[in-house]
């Protein structure tokens, strides 16, 4: 691979051994993928936080050995410098105000807390969700960022126009300590245009359709690249929000474009670069519902749980889900948890959206999710969400049933205990 | 790739060339599945078992095992699950896989196993879930004793 003089000095240890671990972790891993060098990169978005329970013995020999383990891959523990470029931290394991209710033993709180602070301290940016871009990280077209958490990839890459591959933990920690990747993937223009042209044949306008269609092209192109054609409403953030967490939960789409509204094609020729699709695949009203069918793994109609805001909430879903509840009360046997960023939670307080979805039993979590978190209140068997994603996920992680429909069938849910959606 | 005819008989032994992506040399029993693996989610990173529940290694242990699948699937957790398993002595010895993406290639990368991609033939084709597999990634040769007649 080549590396420039400042990069050889890097892994030389000129400026010092965190530097130099991360530089050779770079290296392994951009020979192990064939990349022919490195990109600089000034957006990095990874997972930090020391706030599992299976890194508690690391985090006993203190958070410098943590990175030097978890983000490095280093068996050297090396003392962490600043951050070297703009770093932040995506979603977590705890909510640090709503820690009781995830049953969150508190040394595990406390140890997420210094983590945070050591953190912190460092520059790593504690915006602690899986949509950085709802809070104040928004690539422009064209960035190179080294991002990790898939559905928030799929909206810089596609939505933004900005390039990442799907990273890790390792490689985020070094590339937080250099400012490089590898110039490998989704980094280089000519792997970006369109492979699989998708003819959606019938309307597709709110939220929830958008998540089927995303569960559809994940599911058929899995890590390729589809481009959507004759969509007949123009999208905004909430539905490619959740368009992007379902296609990179059913399969592992990582870009796509939508000519005429996603940042890098304004036309279809564009999106193929000229070229042709490999596929051509038509989604109307009978692969619908083989999504709708797919996502429902419940056949009992009483509801424990459930689950809004996955991906991350924005503040147009905090008010209208506080629109649903304003006067209600939702049922004693079932517990209702929102999930929205700490930020935009600040605003749905101020707004009064907050009290409104606690005064009806509900609770407003931030940091975390339950699919991450592994955390949901005790005793559920089934539960209902609004989100793709975490009907695909959830279930398998938690062995318990689950439910998929629109936000109001949830909160219908929530408010009567029972499944009243569409079977 | 080309895929041939096998007419393997046991204890004959085929050698397959490909790329290294971690240099090494590892051997062990071969633990096939032609379905991706999820780290995060479809593993559990202390025993060194597949746990997802429709896979078709559901249950079995990938623990010292010669892992050959097609490549990584789901959250960017992969690489950090399968560090875990190193740290934990339950990681595979040896990774081979036909599918190259980020996930792969970092998680070989810190599991710190020999692993190999690009291979000349398909080794779906001549590696079932119980032979014995030499990996010699220094040389970019798998070395694949049959431990019985493949149909």
């Amino acid at each position: 691979m080549q590396l420039t003089d400042y990069e050889k000095a890097m892994l030389d240890g000129v400026n010092g051994r965190a530097k130099a671990a991360a530089m050779d972790l770079l290296v392994r891993y951009g020979k192990a993928v064939g990349a022919e060098r490195l990109v600089e990169t000034n957006n990095v978005a990874g997972a930090f936080n020391a706030s599992s329970p299976s890194v508690r013995h690391i985090v006993d020999k203190g958070f410098d050995a943590v990175y030097s383990e978890l983000n490095l891959d280093s068996d050297e523990v090396v003392e962490i410098p600043h951050m070297a470029v703009n770093t932040w931290q995506l979603i977590t394991g705890i909510d640090n105000d709503n820690w009781k209710l995830q049953g969150a033993d508190e040394s595990l709180v406390q140890s997420q807390r210094d983590s945070e602070a050591y953190l912190g301290d460092k520059g790593v940016n504690m915006c602690a969700t899986c949509t950085p871009y709802q809070v104040g990280n928004v690539p422009i077209k064209g960035e190179h960022c080294a991002w990790m958490e898939s559905s928030a990839v799929i909206y810089c890459n596609s939505v933004l126009g900005a390039r990442t591959n799907v990273e890790g933990k390792e490689s985020t920690g070094a590339a937080a300590l250099t400012g490089r990747i590898p110039y490998w993937g989704y980094h280089l223009p000519e792997n970006r245009f369109g492979t699989h042209l998708i003819e959606v044949d019938i309307a597709v306008d709110d939220m929830m359709d958008w998540g089927l269609l995303g569960y559809f092209v994940g599911e058929q192109v899995e890590e390729n690249k589809p481009v959507l054609n004759n969509i007949m409403h123009h999208p905004n953030m909430v539905k490619l929000k959740h368009f992007g967490a379902a296609a990179a939960s059913s399969g592992g789409v990582e870009l796509y474009h939508i000519p005429g509204i996603t940042a890098e094609a304004n036309s279809l020729a564009e999106a193929f670069g000229h070229g042709k699709p490999v596929e051509t695949l038509h989604y109307g009203r009978k692969e619908r519902e083989q999504m709708y069918q797919k996502l429902q793994s419940a056949t009992d109609r009483k509801v424990d749980f459930i689950m809004l805001g996955c991906p991350h909430n924005s503040i147009e879903q905090m008010a209208l889900i506080a629109e649903l509840l304003r006067g209600k009360r939702i049922h004693h046997d079932t517990e209702l948890w929102v999930h929205t960023p700490r930020a935009i939670k600040q605003v749905a307080e101020r707004n009064g959206y907050l009290r409104a979805i606690e005064a009806a039993g509900g609770v407003v979590m931030s940091d975390t999710c339950p699919a991450i978190s592994r955390r949901m209140p005790k005793g559920v068997r089934v539960i209902a969400t609004d989100s793709a994603k975490q009907a695909h996920y959830l279930p398998a992680i938690a062995n318990v049933q689950g439910w998929f429909g629109s936000v109001s069938d949830c909160v219908n849910a929530a408010i009567s205990g029972q499944w009243q959606g569409r079977v | 790739m080309r895929s041939q005819p096998v007419e393997a008989q046991a204890g004959q032994t085929i050698v397959i060339k490909g790329r290294a992506v971690v240099k090494g040399r590892a051997y062990g029993e071969a633990l096939v599945t032609r379905e991706t693996i999820s780290g995060w989610g479809g593993i559990n990173e202390r025993e060194g078992t597949v746990i997802e529940r429709r896979h078709e290694l559901v249950g079995q242990s990938f623990a010292g095992k010669v892992l050959l699948f097609p490549g990584a699937k789901g959250s960017s957790g992969w690489s950090a699950f399968f560090h875990m398993t190193r740290l934990n002595g339950v990681s595979p010895a040896a990774m081979l896989f036909t599918r190259m993406t980020t996930k792969m290639a970092l998680g070989a990368v810190v599991t710190r196993v020999p692993s190999m991609t690009d291979f000349e033939q398909d080794p779906f084709e001549h590696i079932s879930t119980g032979d014995w597999v030499e990996v010699d990634a220094d040389a970019g040769e798998v070395r694949i004793t049959k431990s019985r007649q493949t149909d």
